[in-house]
């Protein structure tokens, strides 16, 4: 046995089967000790307290779900597949099902509030955190520890994918992991949208293990045909949505800005005592897993009667949805009209830095290897019915006409109501109009 | 606002030219490694440090044509070689972005091989690591390239010398 000595916590089973009840599997089945104990664990139990698609919220108002949600669904899939499908089966190794079920459970541990966005200002990195919660002095570390001094570290292997089972790390973090089967079904279902449906039951079926990775039985490729189609529209439809990407640019602006009055000595009314080690990059663990998107939130709140003008408009705009405009950009065309709009903005006292943003959104549907390149996807294999696997795109005509073929979208962000509702300065604001919508 | 596409042209101004997508991802995450401000996010995929954010960034100034991107059949393989253009060069002159030493690091990466570098990244991802477990991390995600001790040893003696040439 693996796990050594610790062998009872880690085969200790629940005297009864717990369930949570859910909207997207309909139930979340808990059988294992450690499974319970991590749920409790208070780093995990903080995930409820983030929000799954940060500010997704404030264009499709029902996607309020979190990362807890999340995280549970990622764990059921897993289990699903290892207990119901690979259970016996000579490539899978029975011995690996706690550390997978538990890295499926905590991959989005180290998520903080509007991830992105903080991510971004504070140049943080949601993944060495996870690791830091894993191998911390924290409840969830405990509890892994007491399965055997080296489970933490082999956890946190399996999501940060440097595990020596690769199958493993796949069933997590790959074209077709659990992770997106879950989170492509859950956001559907709380944004509302029809897309990011597709037959889960049918996939889950037709999985099976090889040495490296999960491939699917040849009968399946349909299902993985709707799977790869639903998360390209997601992507465009949801997930890329332009005013979401407005809110998050407000909400970046607005941390932006109290990092540098703070880095300034700008005196406060209302001080960002959480904050504080963020911005002189003093943090430690336990300031990072105090945070949850309340606390952000309430900031907010409170800045929005601060005195510094641009702190109080962006917060407003942020807690009062009152976003940015945008206009189509292209960049190779357009850069030199990006720097005088910049001067523009600066002679209408409008602060560029603060009201003047380019964003883009990418994403690559599906990618297969190509000779000579690194292959840094992992393709979906079919199982041919000669048991030879057969990279997905040489059979679907579909997967085929969407593989590689990135699709980006840029945007340029600007407070149109500063700019025609404002009186001041009225000249510039009309040649910034005209430049950024052609308004004569 | 263009500052971090301006980064990575200015990158491969100061390479000439790179040879190979794989040899420009591990390039730029070792300067990253030595401190150079690039804020492309690298992840560890399943064969080593890779920055998504970076392939979007090489495809978009490629197609805004800053960048070059030739293609050459190389019989079992296809290598791509990425320069700058003169609409890239342009497009420098109107940003400003120079870090010292920059090109000293540049110039000591771009002459060595990709499977080298690729040896180098993955040893600088493990860093926070003894160097013990480093090497042993390096087998188990690099196993198949089967790196011989010697070829361990002159990765870490290049990290020292990088690290001496960036705080000169």
């Amino acid at each position: 046995m693996k796990w050594g000595v610790h062998v009872n916590y880690a085969t200790q089973k629940l005297a009864e089967e717990k369930v949570f009840k859910d909207p997207v599997h309909r139930y979340i089945h808990v059988r294992d000790q450690v499974i319970w104990d991590l749920i409790g664990a208070r780093e995990f139990q903080r995930l409820r307290r983030i929000k799954q698609l940060g500010t997704t919220y404030l264009v499709f108002h029902g996607a309020e779900h979190s990362r807890f949600n999340h995280s549970l669904g990622v764990y059921e899939v897993v289990r699903r597949i290892i207990d119901d499908i690979f259970k016996g089966r000579p490539e899978w190794d029975e011995s690996e099902r706690l550390v997978v079920l538990c890295a499926a459970l905590l991959h989005d541990l180290g998520h903080g509030p509007f991830s992105h966005a903080f991510e971004h200002v504070f140049d943080l990195d949601h993944e060495k955190f996870t690791q830091a919660i894993l191998l911390g002095d924290t409840e969830v570390n405990e509890i892994l520890k007491r399965v055997s001094p080296e489970f933490p570290q082999h956890v946190s292997d399996v999501i940060a994918k440097t595990y020596t089972n690769k199958l493993a790390v796949s069933l997590i973090s790959s074209q077709i992991d659990a992770d997106r089967m879950d989170y492509l079904q859950r956001d559907a279902y709380y944004t509302g949208v029809s897309y990011g449906h597709f037959d889960m039951e049918r996939i889950l079926r037709v999985m099976r293990p090889r040495e490296d990775q999960v491939v699917i039985k040849q009968s399946g490729m349909h299902a993985v045909e709707d799977y790869i189609m639903s998360r390209y529209q997601m992507y465009w439809q949801v997930y890329f949505h332009p005013v979401s990407r407005s809110a998050e640019v407000v909400l970046t602006k607005a941390l932006h800005r109290a990092k540098e009055l703070s880095l300034s000595g700008y005196k406060f009314s209302y001080e960002p005592r959480h904050f504080k080690t963020f911005f002189n990059q003093t943090f430690s663990l336990a300031d990072y897993i105090a945070l949850d998107e309340g606390i952000v939130m309430t900031y907010f709140q409170e800045w929005v009667h601060e005195e510094d003008e641009i702190l109080s408009d962006l917060c407003d705009r942020f807690i009062n949805r009152r976003l940015f405009q945008y206009i189509e950009f292209d960049p190779a065309k357009d850069y030199r009209k990006l720097a005088e709009l910049e001067q523009l903005f600066k002679k209408a006292g409008i602060n560029p830095a603060y009201y003047l943003v380019f964003d883009s959104s990418s994403d690559l549907p599906y990618d297969f290897y190509r000779p000579g390149e690194e292959g840094e996807r992992v393709p979906i294999h079919l199982l041919m019915p000669n048991n030879e696997l057969s990279e997905l795109s040489r059979s679907s005509d579909i997967v085929e006409a969407i593989s590689g073929k990135r699709r980006t979208d840029h945007k340029l962000y600007f407070p149109e109501d500063l700019l025609t509702q404002d009186t001041k300065k009225k000249a510039v604001k009309k040649q910034i109009l005209q430049l950024l919508l052609g308004e004569a | 606002m263009l500052q971090e596409h301006a980064k990575i042209v200015q990158f491969i101004t100061l390479a000439g030219e790179v040879a190979g997508r794989k040899k420009l991802q591990k390039m730029v995450y070792i300067a990253k490694k030595m401190n150079f401000p690039f804020q492309e996010k690298y992840q560890f995929h399943i064969y080593g440090p890779y920055s998504e954010e970076l392939t979007l960034r090489v495809e978009e100034l490629c197609n805004m044509a800053f960048l070059s991107e030739k293609m050459e059949d190389k019989g079992s393989y296809v290598q791509y070689t990425y320069a700058c253009t003169e609409e890239g060069r342009q497009f420098l002159s109107t940003m400003t972005s120079h870090h010292k030493n920059l090109d000293h690091c540049i110039e000591r990466l771009n002459i060595k091989s990709s499977r080298f570098l690729e040896m180098v990244s993955t040893l600088l991802y493990f860093d926070h690591l003894p160097r013990d477990e480093q090497i042993e991390k390096l087998h188990v995600v690099k196993g198949k390239l089967n790196f011989s001790e010697k070829e361990i040893e002159e990765a870490f003696s290049f990290i020292e010398e990088l690290q001496t040439v960036i705080t000169c």
